[in-house]
C-alpha cells in the first residue's frame, strides 16, 4: 500500500525493512509526499548501527610487552590485559607442569651436544625465568637415573612449549588478531 | 620427589595441556571449556587404546 501510493517517488525497500522504517509523518500521508520531506527514524531498523568494543587501542603502547613478559612468567601477558582468569588458569596449568616435571626428576637440559639436546634445551627456555630459576638453584636432574625422570622432563619441555602458546595468545590479544 | 604411575602421568598431562589449549585456541569461555574437555578425553582415550595396541602387539 505504501509502495503503491508513492511508486516513483520513494526508495524500494525490501518489505520488512520497510515496513520497520516508522516516518516521522504521521499517516495518513499526504500524497504530494516526496523522499525529501520523508524523515526516518533508526529504532527497530534491521541492521543496528555497528558499535565498536571498548578496549585498549591496538596502535598504542608497546605490542610485544604482553609476549615477553608472557614469555617470562607464564600468564603475565594475560594478567597486562586484564584477562585474570585466564591468566591465572594458564600460570597454575603451565607452573604445575613444570614443578611435576622437576618433582619427577625431571633432567633440565643445559646445553646442546646434539639436536635431541638442542630441541630439548629450546624447549626448555620457553619457561622464561623458571628455566633460568632452576638453573640458579640447581633444581632438576642433571641425568635421567629413575623411570619416572624420562617422563620429567618431557613434562618440563612440554610445559615450555605450553608457554610459548600462551604468550603468543596474549600477544594475538592484543594486536587485535584474537578478539578479547 | 614423586612417584607416578604412567597412566597417572598421561592424566596430568592432559590436564595441564588441554587447559592451555582450550584457554587459547577458542575465543569465549564457553567454547574454551567445551574444546578442554574434548582435548583432554582426546589425550586419555588415545593414550588407552595405544597402550592396548601396544600390549596387544608385545603379546
Amino acid at each position: 500500500m505504501y509502495e503503491r501510493a508513492h511508486p516513483a517517488s520513494t526508495p524500494r525497500f525490501p518489505p520488512l525493512a520497510a515496513a520497520q522504517f516508522i516516518p516521522a509523518v504521521p499517516f495518513p500521508a499526504p500524497c504530494s509526499l516526496t523522499t525529501a520531506s520523508m524523515l526516518y527514524s533508526q529504532k527497530g531498523m534491521a541492521t543496528p548501527p555497528v558499535k565498536t568494543a571498548p578496549g585498549p587501542n591496538p596502535q598504542q603502547g608497546f605490542v610485544y610487552l604482553p609476549l615477553i613478559a608472557g614469555w617470562l612468567f607464564p600468564g603475565a601477558g594475560h594478567f597486562l590485559l586484564r584477562k585474570w582468569g585466564r591468566g591465572a588458569l594458564l600460570a597454575a596449568s603451565i607452573i604445575g607442569m613444570f614443578a611435576m616435571g622437576l618433582a619427577m626428576k625431571g633432567k633440565i637440559y643445559t646445553g646442546a651436544q646434539d639436536i635431541l639436546d638442542m630441541l630439548g634445551f629450546v624447549g626448555d627456555l620457553g619457561t622464561g625465568l623458571l628455566f633460568f630459576l632452576s638453573r640458579v638453584f640447581s633444581l632438576g636432574a642433571d641425568q635421567v637415573q629413575v623411570t619416572t625422570g624420562d617422563y620429567g622432563t618431557k613434562f618440563i619441555v612440554v610445559a615450555g612449549l605450553l608457554n610459548v602458546i600462551a604468550a603468543v595468545d596474549a600477544h594475538n590479544l592484543r594486536t587485535g588478531r584474537k578478539p578479547q | 620427589m614423586i612417584h607416578t604411575s604412567h597412566f597417572t602421568a598421561v592424566v596430568f598431562f592432559a590436564l595441564f595441556a588441554s587447559t592451555v589449549f582450550g584457554i587459547t585456541q577458542r575465543e569465549t569461555p564457553r567454547r574454551m571449556f567445551r574444546y578442554g574437555v574434548y582435548c583432554f578425553t582426546l589425550f586419555v582415550s588415545s593414550a588407552i587404546v595405544i597402550s592396548w595396541v601396544m600390549f596387544l602387539i608385545a603379546r
